[in-house]
């Protein structure tokens, strides 16, 4: 049996961190994620909610109900055994226009990557993502791994404006912005769907440990299931995956 | 008729707050709520209500609003706030208490002096629908309390309730405001280890001003620059509210209430909750000093203010006449037969 050994980080009095390594790696996002379910599943008095990131898990605790030694005590008992991924994991088919103003960073990232513009989208549409974590924004997921050919850091010009459904690249990870906001990443695309909606629970289409694969549309088909997107009438492909 | 607070001028920031809005981390989004959950919790006790209803939220300067309702109990908490009714000449009802209010009647919350924030309830609670379980506005996200956003002048705020409860007032004897300069505890962590001992020293020994970048993400800190051991990125994982981050410039943040869910800078300490309300009363030009406590202690420390605050809410009464006069009987006639009495 594999042995799973962490280490508790403590966050003040209402939350602590149990890290699992220190870098980015499916193995220990597995582990991540299996600890998580387990959580969810177990009900332990006064957890708050859990955070799965890369590599820890934040457990958010009332601390009138209950303390962190007590927690740690419970979390290790959940941590017996071989942890995997635990829940069912969902892969989307995510539509991606690649094309012209849809995709503002597409020719300096061929030309970063020496690859013809094709290529960038053929690589980046080829590959089945996994959903880290969400985070930075609303609805933002990581998703990893990249192919290497179009590992690149983040942009030295952050823009002060991405609109929303911009499909990115930055290191080894590639995302959306599910709103406007403030960005470093490089736009290859964008995606007609909606990732973030408040007025849903969940509020976000994906979840941590959820798969994406990115599917290339051209502009006619990016207006129409924009216009079904709007009128509510769209449904992102999704279909189970065997845990 | 519905029942509402219109608002004739809205301050410099104004929201709709609860508790805050929890589960839904995982999905980035952050809690929001309250800056100062204890006198949240104050004032929709002193106003009659569950201490989940939402209040309103105000930072630095209060609002002037309408009174759109046969009668609304309003009461405000924090700092040296006071609700001032509008006449020849006004009316100061002062803050810590509750008052009845009636239709046409304009208030402004104003001298909030020692605290950046206050709350103001109003009996029944504000009618806006909750969103993912909570009140709570999340400007940054545009969802939330009122319209997503902060109040307006020409807004109307619609209230639950469209008449006040038959009863007498409440009120509080002041919270002593030397708090303001009281240390502020910290748990080491969790990137104790990414920093220097000399950035541990000098985050436990100096003074730091709170700069002008401060909102309710968190609080830009001036101090010494807290040194790094061995680069100041880390692999992104999961905030608590009162963390106090890092990046590279070495300047410290103290991330509050609408802080991001997950960040890639180092923690080098956690505010304890027990404390987490001093620091929402800080402001631009206030200074911080901390002290380290264990969790153990921190735990404890925050049952002991549970219990000090349920003695405080325990200990509301109905409010003395000011200088030996029955401040509300006088309001009430000033109202009806236009007596000008000067301010108490």
């Amino acid at each position: 049996m594999q042995e799973t050994s962490v280490k508790f980080l403590p966050c003040g009095d209402t939350a602590l961190v149990v890290e699992f390594g220190d870098r980015i790696d499916r193995g220990l996002s597995d582990r991540v994620l299996g600890l998580d379910a387990r959580i969810r599943a177990a009900g332990l008095p006064g957890v708050i909610e859990s955070v799965p990131t890369f590599r820890s898990l934040m457990v958010h605790y009332d601390p009138v109900r209950t303390h962190a030694q007590a927690l740690m005590t419970a979390i290790r008992t959940l941590l017996s055994g071989e942890l995997d991924a635990g829940r069912s994991r969902r892969l989307w088919r995510v539509p991606v226009c690649y094309d012209g103003d849809l995709a503002p960073d597409l020719a300096d990232v061929a030309e970063r990557t020496g690859l013809t513009t094709d290529r960038v989208v053929a690589l980046h549409s080829a590959t089945r993502y996994h959903v880290y974590m969400i985070g930075f924004l609303p609805g933002f997921p990581y998703m990893g791994d990249l192919a290497p050919e179009l590992e690149l850091p983040r942009r030295s010009d952050p823009r002060t404006r991405v609109p929303p459904g911009s499909v990115s690249i930055a290191t080894t990870m590639t995302a959306v912005y599910p709103v406007e906001s403030p960005g470093g990443w490089h736009l290859v695309g964008t995606t007609p769907i909606k990732l973030f909606d408040p007025a849903l629970s969940p509020p976000a289409l994906l979840a941590p440990g959820d798969a994406v694969e990115f599917e290339r549309i051209d502009r006619a088909a990016f207006a129409r299931i924009q216009a079904d997107c709007e009128r509510g009438t769209y449904r992102v492909q999704h279909r189970d995956l065997a845990a | 008729m519905s029942a509402a607070l219109a608002v004739v001028a809205a301050g410099l920031h104004t929201t709709v707050q609860d508790r805050g809005r929890f589960g839904y981390q995982a999905f980035g989004v952050p809690v929001s709520g309250a800056l100062d959950v204890e006198s949240l919790e104050i004032a929709n006790r002193l106003a009659g209500n569950d201490p989940d209803l939402p209040a309103v939220e105000i930072l630095h300067l209060g609002p002037t609003l309408r009174v759109e309702a046969d009668s609304v109990r309003v009461a405000v908490a924090a700092g040296s706030a006071e609700i001032e009714v509008q006449g020849e000449p006004p009316a100061s009802l002062g803050g810590w208490r509750s008052a009845l209010l009636r239709r046409g009647q304009v208030f402004r919350v104003h001298r909030l002096g020692a605290s950046v924030c206050c709350y103001l309830a109003v009996e029944g609670g504000f009618a806006v629908e909750p969103v993912l379980g909570s009140a709570s506005t999340y400007v940054r996200g545009g969802f939330g309390g009122f319209r997503g956003r902060a109040l307006a002048a020409g807004d109307a705020l619609p209230l639950a309730q469209t008449n006040a409860a038959e009863r007498s007032e409440l009120a509080l004897i002041p919270p002593n405001e030397t708090r303001g300069d009281r240390l502020i505890r910290v748990v080491l962590g969790p990137q104790r280890d990414h920093f220097t001992e000399a950035a541990v020293q000098a985050l436990l020994s100096a003074e730091f001003l709170v700069s002008k970048d401060a909102d309710r993400m968190g609080l830009r800190l001036e101090g010494p620059r807290l040194g790094h051991r061995g680069g100041w990125d880390i692999v992104s994982d999961g905030i608590a509210t009162g963390a106090i981050q890092v990046p590279g410039s070495g300047q410290a943040i103290l991330l509050l209430a609408d802080h991001q869910t997950t960040g890639g800078y180092p923690k080098i300490a956690t505010v304890i909750s027990a404390d987490l309300p001093l620091v929402g009363r800080r402001k631009p030009g206030d200074r911080i000093r901390f002290a380290a406590v264990e969790v153990a202690e921190a735990e404890k420390l925050r049952r002991e203010a549970r219990a000090a605050l349920d003695a405080t809410i325990a200990s509301m009464a109905p409010p003395r006449p000011r200088g030996g006069l029955d401040l509300d009987r006088l309001h009430e006639t000033n109202l009806i037969s236009g007596v000008v009495f000067d301010q108490l």
